[in-house]
């Protein structure tokens, strides 16, 4: 299976080369933005079995704090970048060491209240701009040499830092730290019996999370050239569970899949105004309704049961154990 | 006196060294009800020691107790001679006191082999390490399948574990148990729910792996507490009704009456 990743990752990446010579730029930019803030949010929610309410502080936060350090201290991109990162991380750290004590509703819960602080920090303090946010961030020099004015010059570096992100949260799912990760949603008393300091695991999920949503609210900075009260609204929480539950919650592609339908949704159903809210919200129960795994943890949970179906029409001539054993010799790892 | 002492510091310093697992006035209440009164219980080291009553009786609240997954009323828990009772379960399990659960108790999106993997990385430190690629971790194949093999299986390495039967579960949280080579370990209902032949198989497994660790068990069949244990804890709504060998257990007026009289299902 480790190969059928590897072809995947080489079409999708020429294709996301390609791409914008094909399609609006800043359209896929949004697009990879958002697909990275719900990638680092599935880590937690899909992998760490945690349900935050509350991830747009730490994409919000980190957007405030790299528009405020480019704009005003005149850091470069990539610095800025950085330094919203920290930002995130550190506000992990703080709410997710407070937060993981909790669990189920109570976490989400908690996690809300806690972005809801930095939503009203974000409304009171000075340098924030208040309902105005911080406009007209100049995108800068990257490295202090490539102009980053240019729509698809900045187009290749947001991809780069999607794809980065990316590949950080995909070894981190199918790493010695994600096996432990999933047998801790799966059986946490289970993990702690084994020996495992389960809060320990949840805390650096909780961390890691946070710096990459902080990442994807980094890099939307230079796209739009703002930071604003929408990126710390508790709306923006639930857009990110929204993407992540319709592409399918603890599949590697999911969160992907999710985030360029609603955000593609977003920009055609533009027109209709705060109509949008409603039919996402319609679109939202029917994908429940229908697939409850997602839309990527569908489609696989198809093609397994297509697998298992090839493998009863063999059963016919074979022993039963020897395709029980064949079929099991090639688990599909979900991507 | 020249030859007295070092023999009496011998003999004290044999019987501290004796006893794995300890237990003090043991309590706990749930909102008033007293699930676990005042249990004192002494496990020798090296023995299996089973623990049987009715249903209720308080045996799985004592193993929640005794690992730490449940903070006592009152009481204190002694570990190879030193004071548990403030300890943490995680880092019992790290210092080879591991138990397994009633309900079975695998990790059912991983596979098999994953599951007993999951085990063995543990001690090897690099469970922090989220930038390693999986593969990493594929130098314990051959240990896990040893294990695999040894709870008979082997042939289902491969698939999802929550796809087992229930008596395979069971087995495969035996495999997983002892990837970890505890010392001591608290099996609670190892075998409940298996068939008659993974019965025998286990309870064969059970007595390989007794050499040389400690073993609690909870357990329902008489046959194989019988067969296995060195000594046996009888409770009964929380208390300790009778303690002793088979024999002197199963002669015991009080353990009559109270059960064993109603036939050999505990
Ligand atoms: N967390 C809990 N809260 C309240 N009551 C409990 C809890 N755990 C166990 N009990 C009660 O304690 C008693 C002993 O339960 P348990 O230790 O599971 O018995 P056994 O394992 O011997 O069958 C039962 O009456 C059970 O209802
Ligand atoms: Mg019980």
């Amino acid at each position: 299976m480790e190969r059928n990743h590897l072809i995947l990752a080489v079409v999708a990446v020429v294709a996301l080369l390609i791409a914008p010579h094909l399609l609006y730029s800043v359209f896929l930019m949004k697009v990879l933005c958002f697909a990275l803030f719900a990638c680092a949010f599935n880590l937690l929610l899909g992998y760490g079995g945690l349900l935050s309410f509350g991830h747009a502080a730490y994409f919000g936060s980190a957007s405030y704090v790299t528009a405020h350090t480019m704009k005003v201290w005149g850091f470069t991109p990539e610095l800025g970048i950085i330094a919203g990162m920290l930002a995130a991380a550190l506000l992990g750290l703080v709410f997710g060491w407070l937060a993981i004590r909790r669990a189920g509703i109570y976490f989400a819960m908690v996690t809300l209240a806690f972005a809801q602080m930095v939503y009203f920090y974000a409304l009171q303090a000075p340098f924030t701009g208040g309902e105005d946010g911080i406009q007209a961030v100049p995108r800068g020099e990257l490295f202090g040499f490539i102009d980053l004015r240019d729509d698809i010059s900045l187009y290749y570096f947001v991809l780069a830092l999607f794809l980065i992100g990316f590949f950080v949260l995909y070894r981190t799912v199918y790493s010695p730290f994600g096996q432990v990760l999933k047998a801790i949603r799966e059986n946490e008393p289970r993990a702690i019996s084994l020996g495992y300091r389960t809060n320990h695991f949840k805390l650096a999920t909780f961390v890691l999370s946070a710096t990459f949503s902080g990442m994807a609210g980094a890099a939307t900075v230079l796209v739009f050239q703002l930071a604003s009260l929408t990126y710390v609204e508790w709306q923006m929480s639930g857009e990110v569970v929204l993407m992540t539950l319709l592409g399918g919650m603890g599949t590697v592609l999911g969160p992907v899949v999710g985030a360029a339908l609603v955000v593609t949704l977003q920009t055609y159903l533009a027109p209709f105004g705060a109509w949008v809210t409603i039919i996402l919200g319609v679109i939202f129960v029917i994908c429940v309704l229908l697939f409850r795994r997602g839309i990527v943890g569908e489609a696989l949970a198809r093609f397994a049961f297509l697998k298992n179906d090839k493998a009863q029409l063999q059963r016919s001539d074979v022993a039963e154990a020897t395709v029980t054993k064949e079929a099991a010799h090639d688990p599909v790892k979900p991507l | 006196m020249g030859w007295g002492w070092p023999a009496l510091h011998n003999a004290l310093g044999d019987m501290t060294e004796e006893i794995a697992v300890e237990t003090q006035g043991l309590t706990k209440e749930f909102k008033g009800f007293v699930a676990v009164n005042d249990v004192s219980l002494r496990v020798r080291k090296g023995t299996i020691h089973a623990i049987i009553g009715p249903n209720g009786a308080g045996k799985t609240t004592l193993f929640n107790l005794i690992t730490k997954f449940l903070q006592p009323t009152s009481g204190k828990i002694l570990y190879k001679g030193s004071d548990i009772t403030q300890a943490k379960s995680a880092d019992l399990a790290r210092h080879g006191m591991v138990r397994s659960f009633q309900i079975s108790a695998v990790f059912p999106q991983l596979t098999v082999l994953e599951n007993v993997r999951v085990a063995l990385q543990r001690p090897s430190g690099i469970s922090f390490h989220f930038w390693k690629p999986e593969a990493t971790l594929s130098h314990f194949n051959d240990r896990a399948m040893e294990l695999l093999e040894a709870v008979g299986l082997a042939d289902a390495a491969d698939g999802h574990a929550g796809e087992l039967a229930y008596g395979r579960k069971r087995a495969l949280e035996i495999a997983t148990t002892l990837a970890l080579e505890p010392e001591t370990l608290l099996l609670d209902e190892p075998m409940a729910g298996m068939g008659t032949e993974d019965v025998s198989r286990i309870a064969a497994l059970i007595k390989t792996i007794s050499k040389g660790r400690t073993i609690i068990m909870i357990e329902h069949t008489m046959k194989v507490v019988a067969d296995l244990s060195d000594t046996i804890t009888v409770l009964q709504r929380g208390e300790i009704l009778a303690d002793g060998t088979y024999e002197q257990v199963s002669r015991n007026p009080e353990v009559i009456e109270a059960y064993m009289g109603t036939g050999d299902d505990a």
